[in-house]
């Protein structure tokens, strides 16, 4: 199969599959992208989410975009980009003109009532398995846990705190390469 | 001239929210709601209860959303470029500048510190979440069911998302 359809099939997966915003998509490009196609690797995966974090936009478009850059350049990034958005203009037309019929539906809400915890517990997974690609050092542990502290308990932006830890990853790094020189 | 209008509305959403689908809500809401009056206040939080009920990022599902009942469906696409296009610009450009720039002792001591935040950054996104979404004791039998499913198998993610939402069916209804 050629490989632009291929990429335009995986991300039209993933957008139909997002249900509840970016980070929904985690787990779904994970498996699609860095498990069954092996086309990236885990590390690489975190480095998109925290650019894609970093930048004005929704976090599962700028992913989107970055993962089909990086693997079929800027025809890729047009084929990725469609495939997340045709599944919401399908969607979203089809319940903006069914709207009030549909929200009276119980059995719609309670698939969504079910489907909301599930995704919870699928990005929790995930994140027990990106965290096995992270170095075993301290350090790391160190930022894990004080990055989920400030955003979780101190309300600190994302952005503030990804910048302050690519600081430290860039003076603890230079030590880190000068000692083994010495 | 219509649609140029709301290409740029939605172009300015984009280039000018940081932190995702969700921070775009009051940004949308001033625009549409206030000061273009497009929407009703009413209409405007319609876009909360559909975009959790259909897939895709929240941003580009609230653009369709508007952009559809301001002008159909030819509005509902000029909205959703519209806010996707400061990402493709701003993203496909950085790209090229860090896949240039790979073997720069700089960048990889950079990417170093970031992908240990990532960690957290999602895991606190994910407890946020939890909050909202696990509100009683069966919400929280499918989350600890799924994530023991999804950690111990091979099972595919979008198999258990259709398989949670018939355990909601089931469980709810």
């Amino acid at each position: 199969m050629n490989y632009y359809v291929k990429l335009f099939l995986i991300f039209l997966k993933v957008g139909s599959f997002t249900i509840g915003g970016g980070y929904a998509m985690i787990p779904v490009i994970q498996r699609e992208i860095v498990t069954n196609n092996k086309l990236i690797d885990s590390d690489e995966f975190l480095d998109i989410i925290a650019v894609s974090q970093s930048l004005p936009g929704a976090i599962a478009v700028n992913s989107t975009i970055f993962i089909g850059y990086k693997l079929a350049g800027l025809l890729g990034s047009i084929v990725t980009l469609l495939g997340i958005i045709i599944p919401s203009l399908v969607v979203i037309i089809t319940v903006a003109i069914f709207y009030n019929e549909i929200k009276e539906q119980r059995a719609v809400q309670a698939f969504f009532q079910g489907v909301r915890p599930a995704i919870v517990a699928l990005i929790a997974a995930t994140v027990v398995k990106l965290t096995s690609s992270i170095p075993k050092k301290y350090i790391n542990l160190l930022l894990i846990t004080s990055s989920f502290i400030s955003i979780s308990l101190f309300n600190i932006h994302p952005i503030i705190v990804i910048i302050a830890c690519s600081l430290i990853g860039l003076i603890f790094n230079r030590e880190e390469n000068s000692s083994e020189l010495s | 001239m219509n649609y140029l209008n709301l290409f740029f509305v939605f172009f300015r959403i984009g280039a000018f929210t940081f932190g995702g689908g969700y921070a775009m809500l009051p940004l949308i809401e001033r625009e549409i709601v206030f000061v273009y009056q497009w929407l009703t206040q009413e209409q405007f939080i319609d876009i909360f209860a559909i975009s959790q009920m259909s897939p895709g990022p929240i941003s580009i599902n609230a653009a369709t959303f508007v952009g559809y009942r301001f002008s159909g469906v030819l509005g509902a696409l000029f909205a959703t470029f519209g806010v996707v296009l400061p990402s493709f610009i701003l993203v496909t450009n950085l790209a090229k500048v860090i896949q240039r720039n790979k073997n720069s002792l700089y960048l990889k001591g950079i990417f170093a510190g970031i992908r240990p935040a990532v960690i957290g950054l999602i895991s606190a996104a994910c407890l946020s979440m939890f909050r909202i979404s696990v509100v009683d004791y069966k919400g929280a039998i499918i989350a600890i069911l799924i994530f023991t499913i999804f950690i111990r198998t091979k099972i595919h993610p979008i198999i258990l998302i259709l398989f949670s939402g018939l355990l909601g069916v089931f469980l709810y209804l």
